[in-house]
């Protein structure tokens, strides 16, 4: 088979969707080349343009809402869904038929992520469809976009990498690979977001990146885009005198990204304007929201400027006189998005943690916090001893109180307000001069909005032509709950034991681990286990059994199950198993169940993506 | 033994050389006259055939096409037949569909109204241009106005940023005193106030004039209809 031509990288962002390439024939050594694929899209009924982004939404409209032939792509497209801009817009007017944060959804924990449940809460003849479907139609906007533009190197046969979020679970990477498969991608790879803004960092010095960084240096990642904050630590190690990057450490899922910033400030301004006695509707409201992300840039770009005009326009044609006219001032937003979202705290400082509500309608689970750095202080501090057990790393000092970072890359839209870097910066300066650490420095990335899917690219590249890459291998260490044989007690739930599964770090394509507990599972009836990861702890081995451990180093995941065919055993007969965990070449996690008597065979134990909530 | 016969066979060649060379003598003179003779002739005719050579695409254009198209094998006819200089003009062609265009000083297009409605419908939708066009704006305060202003300013200046390329056609700055070469371009460039005598003309830049370097509209499906140029909206 001829190899392919191109190395695709997809961003299938919170918010946005891009698709960068690399065409590995006019690469030479670290002379690589990427660009950026226009995305032709609805911006209007019956006009098509190209853009270098698709915006992350769907609008499912009512059949008489447009004509059918206003709605034709440059190829054979449904006219039930409309993605991109032409649905953002839509959406501000008719917000129950736009599905949104599709990708939020997708690694939600209490929904079924294949069943029809976006948009949430409609009325009853609007259709609905699934976050994993979502993801398929902006994976099949895309192919269809790349297949158009090239006819003879269809995306399917290409080397095609997807992003996800490093927080995404397994669960999450594996309906993102498994959609990537439904669009009859072949040549699949999962990457995590921070790594491709890295990476694309890498590709963007020409191989200067090793003058910039040294051995001992560690990288921290601080990526917040529209939706989501995403952190990572990536520490640059040797390896035969080369040098080598590492991922030690991910941060959690965190709902809470430059869309909030937009709204704060609307809503600010929305206050301003009822003291003065005017009440905004819906419509207006995202009208003001859109004001305020222009005046926010300008404001933070600018540092000459003052204030910045806010105009609402009158829905009518009337403009002139029922216009709203308001203003930002540069204090309200440094103020407003400083202090609220990346607000000068301690090292010790931890998110706030509200209750909520007993009976909170299902929702994405937002970030209840949203100071920024409040969440960074928490990931250092909770990754403390991340770099103990790398080989040939300079070690922390054992006093501490979180791991130092010496180095800060920064990515998503956010930071292209200098404002915002330097105030990341210095408050991270802070914390390490308090405990006598040399300063952190500043890397400078070239595009912070379409860095992922660039990264993305290179990285499609360099598995195929060399080339430096970051080693990581799974995030967590993942284990199974095994109730003990006690006797039962009212009012006290059984003892829980963990059992390790999966060690931190298990890389791709390794040989697959294999715990010598034994199982004894029941043919024909489904089996689920509990299922637990940890961020933390680095040096369980497969077979470990934990039986106390403190309540933040572990995080319970959806169950996972599996069903044992009855063909060649009886029905109820129970055989006893060992469960085997490896990471294929994808990048997502399998679990398999292996039985010890009988025919040789493996069954595969998945993920419950389903709700969790009949456990 | 050997060595004797070599130094024999050397001799031996080297008399046979001259005999040769005595008798090519005349021959070579010949070739040498013959030979100039003909590098001229040669030369003349190469530069002939070359310029022939050149009108060989026309040519072969103009067969093809006399073969392919009806109306211009009758262009080339009368061109030929009836020595008209124009070909195309005064040929009457068809006569009874079409009657004989009358000679026009110059092709005045009419611009397909397609892309202007396109470009209004964007400027309304992301700027309020024709709801502001539209106002009567003699009853407003000029604080209203200027609100108003803003809203149309930014959507509008979107538009021209993202659908046209619009650059300066001159880079010099306004005021800076410049040249207009002997042929320079009309339509670039318009000389006003004194024009008078030839070229090279010196004055100052008024303005720097404005060129749309590139274009780049939304393609329309061929079912939607232009001259809406904004829906109206009913809330449900």
């Amino acid at each position: 088979m001829n190899k392919p031509r191109f190395a695709i990288g997809i961003d299938l962002g919170t918010t946005h969707c891009a698709l960068a390439y690399v065409e590995s024939e006019h690469c030479d050594g670290e002379q690589v080349e990427h660009r950026q694929m226009l995305i032709p899209q609805l911006t209007a009924p019956g006009s098509v343009e190209e853009r270098p982004v698709l915006p992350s939404f769907i609008y499912l409209p009512h059949q008489d809402e447009f004509k059918p032939g206003d709605l034709s792509l440059p190829w054979p497209s449904d006219p039930g869904r409309i993605a991109g801009t032409l649905a953002r817009n839509q959406g501000t007017t008719t917000p129950v038929r736009l599905v949104s944060s599709a990708k939020s959804w997708l690694c939600h924990p209490d929904v079924d992520r294949k069943q029809a449940i976006l948009p949430p809460e409609v009325p009853r003849d609007v259709p609905r469809m699934s976050p994993f479907d979502a993801s398929v139609h902006y994976l099949a906007h895309l192919r269809d976009a790349w297949n158009g533009q090239h006819p003879y190197d269809p995306l399917e046969e290409q080397e095609v990498t997807v992003t996800v979020p490093a927080s995404f679970d397994p669960a999450a990477r594996e309906l993102t690979a498994e959609a990537a498969s439904a669009v009859g991608i072949k040549n699949l790879v999962l990457l995590e977001e921070p790594q491709a803004a890295l990476y694309s960092w890498v590709n963007d010095s020409r191989g200067d990146w090793r003058q910039q960084v040294k051995v001992g240096d560690i990288l921290l990642v601080v990526d917040v885009g529209g939706g989501t904050t995403d952190l990572s630590l990536i520490a640059v190690t040797e390896d035969a005198g080369a040098l080598e990057l590492t991922r030690v450490a991910v941060g959690e899922h965190i709902l809470l990204g430059g869309d909030n910033m937009d709204l704060t400030l609307a809503h600010l301004v929305k206050q301003k304007l009822k003291a003065d006695g005017i009440e905004l509707d819906r419509w207006q409201v995202q009208a003001l929201t859109h004001g305020c992300r222009q005046a926010k840039e300008a404001l933070l770009v600018d540092s000459d400027l003052e204030q910045v005009p806010v105009v609402v326009p009158s829905r009518g044609a009337k403009l002139i006189g029922r216009s709203i006219r308001t203003e930002l001032t540069r204090e309200e937003v440094e103020q407003t998005l400083i202090e609220g979202f990346f607000p000068d705290c301690e090292i010790s400082a931890r998110p706030a943690v509200r209750e909520r509500g007993a009976l909170t309608k299902v929702g994405l689970p937002f970030a209840q916090d949203p100071g920024i750095t409040r969440h960074l202080a928490a990931f250092l501090s909770r990754q403390a001893d991340a770099t103990g057990d790398l080989e040939g790393f300079v070690e922390q000092a054992h006093w501490a109180s979180f791991l130092h970072p010496t180095a800060v890359l920064f990515n998503g839209g956010v930071f292209n307000a200098p404002v915002l870097r330097e105030r990341v910066m210095s408050v991270v300066n802070q914390w390490l001069g308090a405990e006598d650490a040399p300063p952190a420095r500043l890397l400078n990335a070239r595009d912070l909005d379409l860095a992922v899917a660039c990264g993305a690219a290179f990285f499609a590249h360099v598995r195929g032509h060399g080339g430096v890459r970051i080693r990581g291998g799974t995030s967590h260490s993942y284990y199974v709950g095994i109730e003990c044989a006690a006797p039962a007690i009212p009012g006290m739930e059984p003892e829980l034991q963990a059992l390790c599964l999966v060690p931190f770090g298990l890389e791709e394509g390794s040989d697959p681990v294999q715990p010598p507990q034994e199982f004894g599972l029941v043919v024909g009836e489904p089996v689920r286990f509990r299922f637990f990861g940890s961020s933390v702890r680095r040096e369980d081995q497969p077979g470990d059994l934990l039986e106390e451990w403190s309540s933040d180093e572990f995080d319970e995941l959806e169950d996972i199950q599996t069903n044992l065919p009855a063909d060649h055993r009886q029905q109820g007969e129970v055989v006893p198993v060992r469960l085997q965990a490896a990471v294929s070449e994808v990048g997502n996690l399998e679990l398999t169940a292996i039985p010890l008597t009988g025919q040789p065979a493996e069954w595969k134990v998945s993920f419950n993506t389903r709700s969790s909530g009949e456990r | 033994m050997k060595k004797l016969k070599s130094l024999f066979g050397s001799l031996f060649d080297r008399e046979r050389l001259q005999a040769w060379r005595a008798r090519a003598q005349p021959a070579w003179a010949l070739v040498r006259t013959y030979g100039a003779r003909l590098y001229k002739y040669g030369r003349i005719g190469a530069r002939e055939a070359w310029i022939v050579l050149q009108r060989l695409p026309i040519a072969s254009l103009s067969f093809a096409r006399a073969l392919a198209s009806p109306d211009y094998a009758e262009d080339l006819r009368a061109l030929h037949a009836d020595q008209f200089s124009t070909p195309g003009v005064g040929s009457p062609r068809k006569p009874a569909v079409t009657p004989p265009p009358p000679a026009k000083a110059a092709e005045l297009e009419k611009a397909p109204p397609d892309s202007a409605l396109l470009l209004l419908s964007l400027l309304q939708k992301e700027g309020r241009f024709i709801d502001f066009m539209q106002e009567d704006v003699a009853s407003y305060t000029d604080e209203d106005i200027g609100a108003a202003a803003r809203v149309v300013h930014q959507g509008c200046a979107r538009v021209l940023r993202e659908h046209l390329h619009i650059a300066p056609v001159r880079t010099e700055s306004e005021g800076a005193q410049v040249t207009l070469e002997p042929g320079f371009n009309p339509t670039e460039v318009r000389p006003t106030g004194q024009v008078v005598g030839e070229p090279p003309f010196t004055g100052s830049l008024v303005h720097r004039g404005w060129r749309a370097t590139d274009i780049q509209l939304p393609k329309i499906a061929t079912s939607h209809d232009l001259h809406i140029l904004a829906a109206a909206e009913v809330e449900l």
